[in-house]
This record gives C-alpha cells, sequence and structure tokens, in this order.
C-alpha cells in the first residue's frame, strides 16, 4: 500500500501546462489554463460550446499557436481523434485504404480493427457508408495505430447514432485497461464524467473549475459554467 | 513520326496526368482553382502567340502567379472561391485580349496540339511522367492532408512541404493543359474525369486508376476526333470527357 501511494507521488506527470493562452483570430480562446496529467488519468475536459475544448486539445498537440508551457513525458506518444471529418466523404476510400493514408501494413489494421470490435470484412467497407457510431470507431482505431501512450478524444456533438455513445465509453475503458492509455477528452456528458474520468476541467476560456467529479461538478460550479439555467440532476449510479 | 501521332501522344500523356492530379483536388473545392488558373494563364499564352515561343512557357509565370494570389487571397482576405474566381477569370481574359492577336485567339482559349513538333512531344512526356511519379509520390499525404489538417499535423505531417510539391504539380499540369485544351478548359481537363471515376468507384485505387484512364481515353478519342471531323482537339476532348461523366451518372446508384 505505501509502495503504491509513494509511486503515484513520485510519478512525474505525463502532462504539465502552466499559463497556456491561446489566440485565435486576435480573440483569447484560452486564458491561463494550468493543470497536470499523470499515467492513467482520464481527464474529461467540460465546458459549453466555443470554450475553447476542441482548441486546447488542438495546442497539446502543438498544431496550434500558443503561449505559455505545454510539456510532455519525454518521447510520450499521442493518439488524436479528431470531432468530426466533413471533407472524408469527398474521396471515395475504403477502411484499408484510409489506415493506408498512415503507412499502415494489412496485418496491423486487422489486429487493431479486431480491438476496437470490427470483424475482418470491415477492410473493404466505404467510408462514406459507415455509420456515424463505426465511424467513431475506426477513427479510435486509426488513432491507435504505432500504440500511442495518451488518447486525445474530441466527442462529436451530434450525429452519433442513439445508443452508439455507451458503446464508444465502453470501448474507451476496455482500451485503456488493455493498453494502459492515459486519455484526455471533450465530452459534454455528464454522465461520462462520473463513470469514467477521475479528474475534470471546466473550461469557459479560463479554468472554471478542476478536480475529482465529486468534488468539482456540483450545482454552483455547473451554473457559472454553462449559465443559470442549467439544472444538475442527481446521479444515479449503479 | 506523322504529325498526328505526336499529337496523340502529347494529348494522351497530358490528358492522363491531368486526370490522375484530379482526382487530388476534387475535395475542398480545389478543383475550381484549376478554373481561374487557366484563365489567368490567357495573358502568357497570349504573348507566346504574339513572340512565337511555347504557350506552355508563357502560361507557365502566369500559373505561379494565380498560385500566390490565390494563396494571399485565401490567407489575408476572407474572399470566397467564388468571388475569386470571379475576379481572376475577369481580369485575366481581358488583359489577354488587349494584346492577344485576334486571328489566334481559338488557340488560346481552346487550345492547338494539332502542330506540336517531336521534341515538344518528348518534353511533354517526360515532364508528365515525371510529375505522375511526383503526385504518386505524395498522394497518401496530399489526401489526408486534404481530409483533415489537422490529423495530418497531428501525425507530424509537414503540410507546407507537401502543398508545395501539389501546388507546384497543379501549377505544371495547368500550363501543360492550356496547349491542349486551351485557357478557358484546363478546368475541365483535370475535374471532369475525375468526377466520373468518383462516381464509378467503390475505393480510392479505383478513383485515382479510374481518373487517369478517363483522362487518357477523353484525350485518345477526342484527337481521333479532330482528325475525323476537323475539330478543334481541346473542345472535342472535353466533350467527350463530359459524355463519360453523363454515363456515369447512370451507374452512380447502382
Amino acid at each position: 500500500m505505501g509502495i503504491v501511494i509513494k509511486n503515484k507521488f513520485m510519478l512525474e506527470p505525463i502532462l504539465k501546462v502552466k499559463k497556456l493562452n491561446v489566440k485565435l483570430e486576435n480573440e483569447e480562446t484560452i486564458k491561463d489554463l494550468s493543470f497536470e496529467v499523470r499515467e492513467g488519468d482520464v481527464l474529461t475536459i467540460l465546458g459549453p460550446n466555443g470554450a475553447g475544448k476542441t482548441v486546447l486539445l488542438k495546442a497539446l498537440l502543438g498544431i496550434l499557436p500558443y503561449e505559455g508551457e505545454i510539456e510532455w513525458q519525454k518521447e510520450v506518444k499521442i493518439g488524436y481523434v479528431p470531432q468530426r471529418l466533413p471533407f472524408i466523404k469527398d474521396t471515395p476510400m475504403n477502411v484499408e485504404e484510409f489506415f493506408k493514408l498512415k503507412g499502415v501494413l494489412k496485418g496491423e489494421i486487422k489486429e487493431i480493427l479486431n480491438s476496437v470490435g470490427f470483424k475482418e470484412n470491415f477492410l473493404n467497407k466505404k467510408i462514406g457508408e459507415l455509420s456515424s457510431g463505426q465511424f467513431q470507431r475506426t477513427l479510435i482505431a486509426w488513432a491507435l495505430v504505432g500504440k500511442p501512450d495518451v488518447l486525445l478524444f474530441d466527442e462529436p456533438t451530434t450525429g452519433i447514432d442513439i445508443g452508439g455513445e455507451e458503446t464508444i465509453y465502453g470501448l474507451l475503458s476496455k482500451l485503456k485497461e488493455e493498453r494502459g492509455l492515459t486519455i484526455l477528452l471533450v465530452t459534454h456528458d455528464l454522465s461520462v464524467v462520473f463513470k469514467f474520468s477521475n479528474y475534470v476541467i471546466c473550461l469557459n476560456k479560463c479554468s472554471i473549475c478542476q478536480g475529482s467529479p465529486k468534488e468539482v461538478l456540483i450545482t454552483e460550479n455547473l451554473q457559472e459554467l454553462y449559465g443559470e439555467e442549467v439544472k444538475f440532476y442527481e446521479h444515479h449510479r449503479h | 513520326m506523322e504529325q498526328f501521332s505526336l499529337s496523340l501522344i502529347a494529348g494522351i500523356f497530358i490528358g492522363g496526368a491531368a486526370g490522375y492530379l484530379g482526382t487530388l483536388m476534387l475535395s475542398k473545392k480545389m478543383a475550381l482553382v484549376a478554373g481561374p488558373l487557366g484563365h489567368l494563364t490567357l495573358p502568357g499564352i497570349a504573348l507566346a502567340l504574339l513572340y512565337g515561343f511555347d504557350v506552355s512557357l508563357g502560361a507557365f509565370p502566369f500559373v505561379i502567379l494565380g498560385i500566390i494570389l490565390i494563396w494571399l487571397f485565401e490567407i489575408r482576405t476572407k474572399l470566397s472561391a467564388e468571388a475569386l474566381t470571379a475576379i481572376v477569370f475577369t481580369s485575366g481574359v481581358a488583359i489577354a485580349f488587349l494584346f492577344l492577336p485576334i486571328g489566334q485567339a481559338e488557340t488560346a482559349l481552346v487550345g492547338d496540339i494539332s502542330k506540336i513538333g517531336f521534341l515538344d512531344t518528348l518534353v511533354i512526356c517526360i515532364t508528365c511522367l515525371f510529375i505522375f511519379l511526383l503526385i504518386k509520390r505524395i498522394y497518401f499525404k496530399i489526401t489526408l492532408i486534404n481530409i483533415s489538417e489537422d490529423l495530418a499535423k497531428s501525425e507530424k505531417i509537414n503540410v507546407k512541404k507537401y502543398n508545395l510539391f501539389y501546388l507546384f504539380s497543379i501549377a505544371i499540369i495547368v500550363a501543360l493543359g492550356v496547349k491542349v485544351v486551351g485557357g478557358l478548359l484546363t478546368a475541365a481537363l483535370v475535374a471532369i474525369p475525375a468526377v466520373t471515376a468518383r462516381n464509378l468507384s467503390k475505393n480510392l485505387f479505383q478513383f485515382s486508376l479510374g481518373g487517369t484512364f478517363l483522362g487518357i481515353l477523353s484525350a485518345f478519342l477526342g484527337i481521333l476526333l479532330f482528325r475525323i471531323t476537323g475539330f478543334p482537339a481541346g473542345p472535342l476532348i472535353i466533350i467527350v470527357s463530359t459524355i463519360f461523366f453523363l454515363v456515369s451518372l447512370i451507374f452512380k446508384k447502382i
């Protein structure tokens, strides 16, 4: 027990963010944000539309300019699941070819598709004909190529087939256990936060609150985050 | 070598390379870009006809200018592609007609490869082969960039470098394309085979192969029709290409 606690505190954070500022077209999108992520954490970024959640993920990936510090552990590998890919349907492409864009060999594609619950015949499916849930799983599988240590997951706001969402988080849980993933996810779904994550950042340009879901997700904080009209309902845990 | 064979060979090489490139340009309105670029080459073609040098050489600096303009417009202003097309189109055509010898207007507008020489044909074949191999090399990366620049960047792909190779390929193909179909029709040379191939393909392999094949076939049949009918080859190539497109609509949903 003692060793476990010691280890937990000895572990260097996998990600340190200090005084992060991101400006998009001269408008402050993220202001003075600081947090740390440790190995195995599932960190949820919660907030209303336009709060800078996706921007934060992109800054963490290094694809947006920022001020402040973003320090990833050395040689950490990051997989990115984007919110949506509207242009992908412009090009006829099957699932196998989508993975080949990344230079993945057929054997590995099969293995990785298996791990997100797809059979072999899925390789020849046309990307444009997948359901939104299937496409989401495919994107997760795509991000898992190269065995990343960290997964950045940007939840689509709309368009996942009904009942699809539950299984996506079930899948993420399973993958986290199997692969020892650290996960940073953007979501709107409070039930996901309670079931799945151990740390929450409430973001609305700056950090409104952060901590464990139980500590942080109280009515006052949520009202501040989403505005007065939001009523927090008691969550049923099974 | 017989004049007709030279025209046919040159047409086939340019048509094939343009069709292949077109399959990369369908997404994100890039196919539209070939339109203003083609129109902008008109002053260059006019100069070439006036002073008697190769039209592709005349067109090339104007294509480069066009690419820089498009880049500047898109990045510096929020001007839409449609407004851009309108502005570049009109100014290109207007400037060309200031000094284009009217007797040679047809060559500038709809192209002419009926008098192409052996050396020209050789240069065209080598250039097209080079561009084909270049496109093949960057194909997957550009496809990923077309799908999402963010996703490509998250894969540590040097987006700027690949875009530069891509734009360079577009510039060369447009400059060569004006020789075959003129400044007005280059967009069609690039876009129509690709759109047709998209209607008929289930995957990327069929799509890219289909675009290339339809580009070759349209050029071949168009130039053959030119031999038979005596109408200019450029418009005939585009009309053949359009007929393939119409036929593809029938098969689209099957």
